[in-house]
């Protein structure tokens, strides 16, 4: 029977001074007696709204009464055939805009943690050595699928168990996407993504590295003289904006994406071991208040800031970031500037940053995203001293690919353009989804869009051998 | 991976590699660049391509031995893979004006004007390389060089070989009209004191100049943004929409200060591997 418990069981979670100084996850993860003790929580509802809160409609009262009964390989099972990465959306799903949100328990109590509960299933999988998988790959006509982000990793595995042999490209050293060079190790350990690599391989699904379409080979070649019969583009948004303000390009003015990337893909804070440096002062501002402004801050503090700091220009009700993630921050003794707008940043005479200039703002009337707009107080100018500025303000799709094929539309933004309920592109054959196609959005959603197009393409393909 | 198949010393710091990568030769134009990881944890770094050979899949690249990641590569040896290797990045050079172009190289810049010069020529320009370096032992690549362009001239700071001076000094002698005459273009490729002294040069004269400018650079795909440089008030981001810019436009202020960003930490890395490789040796 489903227990009454007004407050979610608590996750577990590493001290925060500790783990503000290193790498080491900050959750660490329900185990079997917390999993089920949570279990009990969901009432199993006849109609379960929380699926309709799932991009991906995870039948989520059924794995959790498994996890109550105790048969983890039923729950994993059931997770597994609707989220092909359930140990990842686990621990980076904005589960309290998605399922959890839609959650009954949570009209009166906190809402079940569904978002925990999926991680422990996932882990407890991934922990088994007796699940066996192995290649099948009984067709002929192969897929191209070109980034290895969520997008591209889930649609591939979704291929290679139809049958269909399936060859990854991906433009950098190593395979992920964001989940590589985006999210740290503190929130989502690298062995987590690599087991999920693993077992795409065990599947047959070939991964190419330092290749990227459009450069190193064409669409046409792959379609051509390479043979594939179709393609998957997940090649998510990753071309960093700039505000345009005068002072970005003084030296220890970072991107997010360059920052993070510095340190997730290259590994600076294990520098001098590793070749690549980070440029860390005493004091570090972040622009910006999504995930990766979180993920940027919290990471300027485990490379050696003192101190951290956010700098929005709305409020905390518009953030967009994940609510753990900003509870974490404070946590960690990040410093927020709500309402404060940066209009310059300063240098020494050497082209060092020495602060940020800005300007403090009132909301407005809602503006055409329908949060309220934010607008400058007058004279209301100051200076706060920082050492580094980093900014993550958005980003957009990467135009090399489009830039060299021919064919492929994109709108105004460069989010290529895909029929209306389907991963079909403009070109025949090719197929697209993720980052690639909303712009900057969620794991889960990427993810989703992999699923989906793999259905497509198998549908495209098996119309083709009739 | 890319595997060494042939590799050749140029001066104490430059060595040439030969390298498989049947897929970048394929792509390759003039201009473009690769870039390169030689150990795990080691850093990306960019090279430009100097020649390639599509039929034999073979690219052609010059390295230079400033610093941690350019040593290792000089301590890899035919028959070693190059872990990581992918390409070609940035446009490739587009040289409007036909008529005579001059091409400036200096250091590693010199191997970057093989098929360049050579393209050019082959499409009907008048080509002139200047080749210059502080001696005659630092002049790298003179018999290939030849071979690409209709003129070849040396250029020495201490006169060891060919002209006594700089290479602005000859470029200025050639814009007044001695040897093979007053340029139609300019593409210079070299450290950044040259390539800013040449902008110098042929702003006065008003010959339209193109300098491959080399920031510090991490994906080459236009992710992360460290690779900026401002051209004409304009921010650009070297690996994709350069590295070739209007010299005339370009901030080499900016551009001088961005790359000494991480010298301290440069330093510190290079000693260190200087240690590991002599514990190494004393295995
Ligand atoms: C720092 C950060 C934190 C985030 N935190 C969260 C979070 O907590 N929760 C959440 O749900 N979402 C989060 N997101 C968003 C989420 O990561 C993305 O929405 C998701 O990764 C998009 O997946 P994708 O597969 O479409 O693209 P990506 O993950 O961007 O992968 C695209 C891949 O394609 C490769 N590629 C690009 N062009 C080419 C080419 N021409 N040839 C070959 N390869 C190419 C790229 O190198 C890259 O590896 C975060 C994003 C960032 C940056
Ligand atoms: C598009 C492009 C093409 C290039 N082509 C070649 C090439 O064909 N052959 C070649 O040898 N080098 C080339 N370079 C430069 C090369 O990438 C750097 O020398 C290399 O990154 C240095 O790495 P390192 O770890 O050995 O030295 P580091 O430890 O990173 O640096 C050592 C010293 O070199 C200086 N330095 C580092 N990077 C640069 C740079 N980009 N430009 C000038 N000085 C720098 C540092 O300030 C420092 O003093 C190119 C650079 C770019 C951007
Ligand atoms: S995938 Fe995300 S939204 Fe769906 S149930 Fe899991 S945590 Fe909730
Ligand atoms: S090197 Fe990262 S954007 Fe140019």
């Amino acid at each position: 029977m489903p227990v009454k418990r007004v407050e979610k069981t608590p996750m577990p979670e590493r001290d925060a001074v500790l783990r503000s100084h290193d790498f080491g996850e900050v959750n660490e993860g329900y185990g079997i007696a917390h999993a089920q003790f949570e279990a009990e929580r969901c009432l199993r509802c006849q109609d379960a709204i929380c699926i309709d809160g799932c991009p991906v409609r995870v039948p989520i009262p059924e794995f959790i009464h498994e996890v109550a009964k105790g048969d983890m390989r039923s729950a994993a099972e059931i997770l597994r055939s609707s989220n092909p990465l359930p140990a990842v959306c686990g621990r980076v799903c904005p589960q309290e805009v998605q399922c959890e949100e839609q959650c009954s328990v949570g009209i009166r109590f906190k809402p079940v943690a569904i978002g925990y509960l999926e991680r422990f299933v996932a882990d407890w999988e991934m922990e088994q050595t007796d699940i066996d998988i192995t290649a099948n790959l009984s067709r002929d006509q192969k897929v191209a699928v070109i980034g290895s982000g969520p997008a591209g990793l889930v649609c591939a595995g979704e291929l290679a168990r139809l049958g269909y042999p399936v060859t990854i490209f991906e433009a950098l050293h190593a395979p992920g996407g964001v989940l590589r060079y985006g999210i740290p190790e503190f929130r989502l350990p690298k062995d987590v993504l690599d087991w999920e690599i693993e077992q795409l391989k065990k599947l047959g699904v070939e991964i190419q590295c330092n290749i990227i379409i459009g450069k190193t080979i064409t669409m046409d070649q792959i379609m051509g003289e390479m043979g594939f019969k179709a393609v998957f583009i997940g090649t998510g948004a990753g071309l960093p904006s700039f505000m345009g303000i005068p002072g970005e390009n003084l030296n220890g003015v970072y991107s997010a994406n360059e920052f993070l990337t510095r340190v997730n893909l290259m590994q600076a804070n294990d520098f001098p071991n590793a070749d690549t440096p980070v440029m860390v002062g005493k004091r570090v501002a972040v622009i910006g208040a999504g995930n990766t402004a979180m993920d940027t801050v919290r990471v300027a503090l485990r490379v050696g800031a003192e101190q951290g700091l956010v700098v929005y220009r709305r409020s905390v009700q518009e953030m967009t970031a994940r609510v753990e993630e900003h509870a974490h921050a404070i946590e960690e003794g990040v410093e927020f500037h709500w309402l404060t707008n940066p209009v310059e940043i300063l240098g020494d005479e050497d082209g060092w940053v020495t602060g940020l200039r800005c300007v403090r703002m009132e909301l407005g009337e809602p503006d055409d995203s329908g949060r309220a707009r934010p607008v400058p107080i007058e004279g209301s100018e100051f200076v706060i001293p920082v050492d580094n500025v980093v900014l993550s303000i958005g980003n957009k799709p990467n135009p090399l690919l489009l830039q060299t094929t021919k064919g492929l539309e994109a709108n105004k933004w460069g989010c290529l353009v895909v029929h209306d309920g389907s991963s079909e592109t403009s070109k025949e054959h090719v197929f697209a989804g993720g980052d690639a196609v909303t712009g900057a959005a969620t794991v889960i959603l990427a993810a989703g869009a992999g699923k989906d197009a793999a259905a497509e393409i198998h549908e495209d393909l098996s119309a083709l051998v009739q | 991976m890319a595997k060494i198949l042939e590799k050749r010393r140029l001066t104490p710091i430059t060595q040439l590699y030969r390298v498989d990568a049947p897929l970048v030769a394929k792509a390759a134009k003039p201009g473009q660049f690769v870039i390169l990881r030689v150990r795990e944890g080691g850093e990306r770094i960019p090279i430009t391509i100097a020649d390639y050979d599509r039929e034999a899949g073979i690219l052609t690249i010059v390295v230079q031995e400033v610093g941690t990641t350019t040593r290792y590569m000089g301590q890899l040896g035919v028959g070693d893979e190059i872990l990581d290797l992918v390409g070609p990045l940035g446009m490739p050079l587009e040289i409007p004006v036909e008529g005579h172009v001059v091409g400036i190289g200096g250091g590693f810049g010199s191997a970057a004007l093989l098929c360049l010069m050579r393209e050019l020529r082959a499409r009907g320009d008048t080509t002139t390389i200047i080749n210059g370096a502080r001696g005659k032992d630092l002049l790298i690549l003179n018999e290939e060089l030849t071979e690409v362009c209709d003129n070849l001239e040396l250029c020495t700071d201490d006169g060891s070989a060919g002209f006594h001076g700089l290479v602005t000094d000859r470029l200025q002698q050639l814009i007044d009209g001695d040897g093979p005459g007053r340029p139609d273009s300019v593409v210079a490729i070299g450290p950044m004191p040259m390539m800013r002294a040449v902008t110098e040069t042929t702003r006065g004269a008003d010959i339209p100049t193109l300098v491959s400018l080399d920031p510090l650079m991490i994906d080459g795909t236009g992710m992360c943004g460290g690779c900026r440089v401002t051209v004409n008030n304009e921010v650009k981001f070297a690996c994709v929409d350069g590295p070739f810019f209007d010299a005339h436009q370009v901030d080499f202020q900016e551009a001088v200060r961005r790359n000494k960003m991480y010298v301290k930490q440069e330093q510190d890395s290079k000693d260190r591997s200087e240690c590991m490789k002599l514990a190494v040796g004393q295995d």
